[in-house]
């Protein structure tokens, strides 16, 4: 039975933390992150978890304990934000190639300069190529649910892969809403104890973690780790299944919102889909047929299902919270571009950057962007195919 | 759905009072967002904070800018702050102050709408020994807007309050006096 609660995403990701009482959880705190330790803390204090909680000096040594944690054959988890992510980006690549699937909170927020504390993706999109596995959240309830069904996707024996369990600095990290949580011994039980094949000191099968690779092997393993990504597609799916099954909310990849007949669509992420789901509502009632397609799963990439989504659609605007800097669009676009670069029919894409250092993104400015794209589907010019939304002149 | 929009100084608990309010509404079975528009944090300087009450869950997840109410914590703020900008005239604003509607008016830049004031210190004062303008002004905002039932909330709130200062019962009494004076001491 579900309890209906009221709760920030702070809150509700240190919840499903303490309702899956992990093993080991090193923490440095870096805003808008830090009340997720901050909450935990209590529950240790209070008894309610029997978790090693250590208090490292930075984010490089948070992750890099969790590291030894795993490869020991604990369960660890981290969170962090902004500049403490990209502290953490040599360790990242280690967790991902030793295969140790640490479970990463990270509420996303710019990166500097100018300082700023507010949101975006320049943490996570900057960390996409880190090989870990990357779930966005539209909310404090799929925070919430994404965090519960990350363990077993990254620990699942086709996978062992780090993750990311993403959310919105701000907008959701400290936005209390109300939210559906499930029962302690519910979670328990879905989520399941972590029992590795293989680790550090396993008596009868010691192991290496981290030797150096010589040529002849390192491309080898590189690969193989390519594969885990791929592989976690459909351990993503089947877990989301067995998530619906147990607690009744579905998850896919992505979630099409009004795409079956739709000509003009949003390709969006996080709290930003919410705010656009309503200008589509909007958009219906005239008759205009608007959709979008909100990206939950980043790595591994859904390709060949958002092309299949997209190819019927006249024109499609993706929508960037972050800059990227490479000068012909933010690293959204890129994905979506290469997705779209095969299919015989395709629409006319553009990027939209946009959001950057929590620049408020409203229902007004969704419709900003779909009026752009119904004048592109009749036919009208194209534009600037790479742009930024909202900005002073 | 109902927006309200707070305006406070850092430090005051503008942000607490959306939050209690969001608890109110909550209690009585609505769906709710509370949150802060957050900057450098500095004591004393202007922050805003946002509520938005509704019997379904709200999908946007901007900052509101068409209030249907504004709250203002803190009255030095109408020197400074345009806190009726985008106020709905359907609506009311509701400020912190000793002073009557009319003299408040004048600060408002032509706002058209229903000005409400609260004396919030002398009513803190009187009900809780000290200056803490959260617990009139949440009270003032839900018998403005009606977004809950007031008896309803009262019981709520006293159920909560059971809860929050399980280890300090001498407090109760004088929240929840404070709540109920509050209410009937709104001018305008």
């Amino acid at each position: 039975m579900s309890i209906r609660e009221r709760l920030s995403g702070n809150e509700a990701i240190a919840t499903a933390m303490r309702q899956i009482n992990p093993d080991v959880f090193a923490m440095f705190p870096i805003t808008p992150s830090t009340e997720i330790p901050q909450y935990y803390a209590q529950y240790v204090a209070d008894g309610r978890v029997d978790t090693e909680f250590i208090c490292v000096e930075s984010e490089h040594s948070s992750l890099s304990a969790c590291l030894g944690a795993e490869a020991a054959g604990c369960r660890a988890v981290t969170a962090t934000s902004s500049a403490g992510l990209s502290f953490m980006n040599e360790v990242l690549y280690v967790a991902a190639s030793s295969r140790l699937p640490v479970v990463l909170a990270v509420a996303c927020r710019a990166l500097t300069g100018p300082i700023n504390i507010n949101h975006d993706y320049s943490d996570s999109m900057a960390e996409r190529d880190s090989g870990f596995i990357q779930i966005y959240a539209e909310n404090n309830q799929e925070v919430y649910d994404n965090y519960l069904m990350a363990h077993r996707i990254a620990e699942h024996p086709d996978v062992r892969l780090p993750l990311m369990v993403c959310e919105d600095g701000f907008i959701t990290s400290h936005a209390i809403e109300n939210i559906e949580l499930e029962e302690d011994d519910a979670v328990k039980k879905f989520v399941g104890e972590y029992h590795p094949e293989n680790y550090l000191l396993k008596a009868e099968n010691p192991l290496a973690v981290g030797p150096y690779g010589v040529s002849n092997y390192y491309m080898e393993a590189r690969v193989a780790q390519a594969h885990a990504m791929m592989n976690a597609k459909q351990v993503i799916l089947d877990v989301a299944a067995d998530f619906e099954k147990t607690f009744g909310r579905k998850y896919g990849l992505f979630e099409e919102y009004m795409m079956e007949d739709a000509d003009i669509a949003l390709v969006i992420m996080g709290s930003s889909a919410g705010t656009a789901k309503t200008a589509v509502d909007s958009l219906r009632a005239q008759g205009i047929k608007a959709g979008l397609i909100k990206v939950r799963v980043f790595r591994p990439f859904p390709a060949e299902e958002i092309a299949k989504c997209l190819v019927n659609a006249k024109a499609v605007a993706v929508m960037d919270k972050s800059e990227g800097f490479s000068g012909c669009g933010g690293p959204l676009f890129a994905e979506i571009s290469g997705a779209m670069i095969n299919e015989d029919k395709r629409p006319k894409i553009v990027d939209v950057v946009f959001g950057l250092g929590g620049r408020d993104f409203t229902v007004k400015a969704a419709l900003s962007v779909y009026d752009r794209l119904i004048k592109i589907a009749e036919g009208g010019e194209l534009g600037q195919v790479y742009s930024h939304l909202g900005v002073r002149t | 759905m109902l927006e309200i929009r707070w305006h406070g100084r850092g430090g005051q608990g503008a942000k607490t009072a959306s939050q209690l309010l969001a608890d109110a509404a909550f209690m009585a079975g609505k769906y709710v967002q509370s949150f802060p528009e957050y900057g450098p944090e500095r004591s004393g300087a202007p922050i805003t904070a946002y509520n938005r009450i509704s019997d379904e869950r709200c999908p946007v997840h901007s900052n509101i800018y068409e209030p249907d109410y504004v709250a203002v914590v803190d009255e030095t703020l109408l020197e400074s702050v345009d806190v009726a900008g985008g106020l709905k005239e359907e609506g009311a604003i509701i400020v912190n102050s000793s002073k009557s509607p009319d003299e408040i008016r004048g600060l408002l830049k032509g706002y058209k709408g229903r000005v409400c004031t609260i004396d919030a210190r002398k009513i803190s004062m009187l009900c809780l020994g000290a200056y803490f303008p959260n617990t009139p002004m949440l009270a003032a905002v839900v018998a403005v807007s009606g977004c809950v039932d007031k008896k309803q909330f009262l019981k709520d709130m006293e159920e909560s309050y059971r809860h929050k200062f399980a280890k300090k019962p001498q407090v109760i009494e004088g929240n929840l006096k404070c709540l109920s004076l509050s209410m009937d001491s709104v001018k305008g």
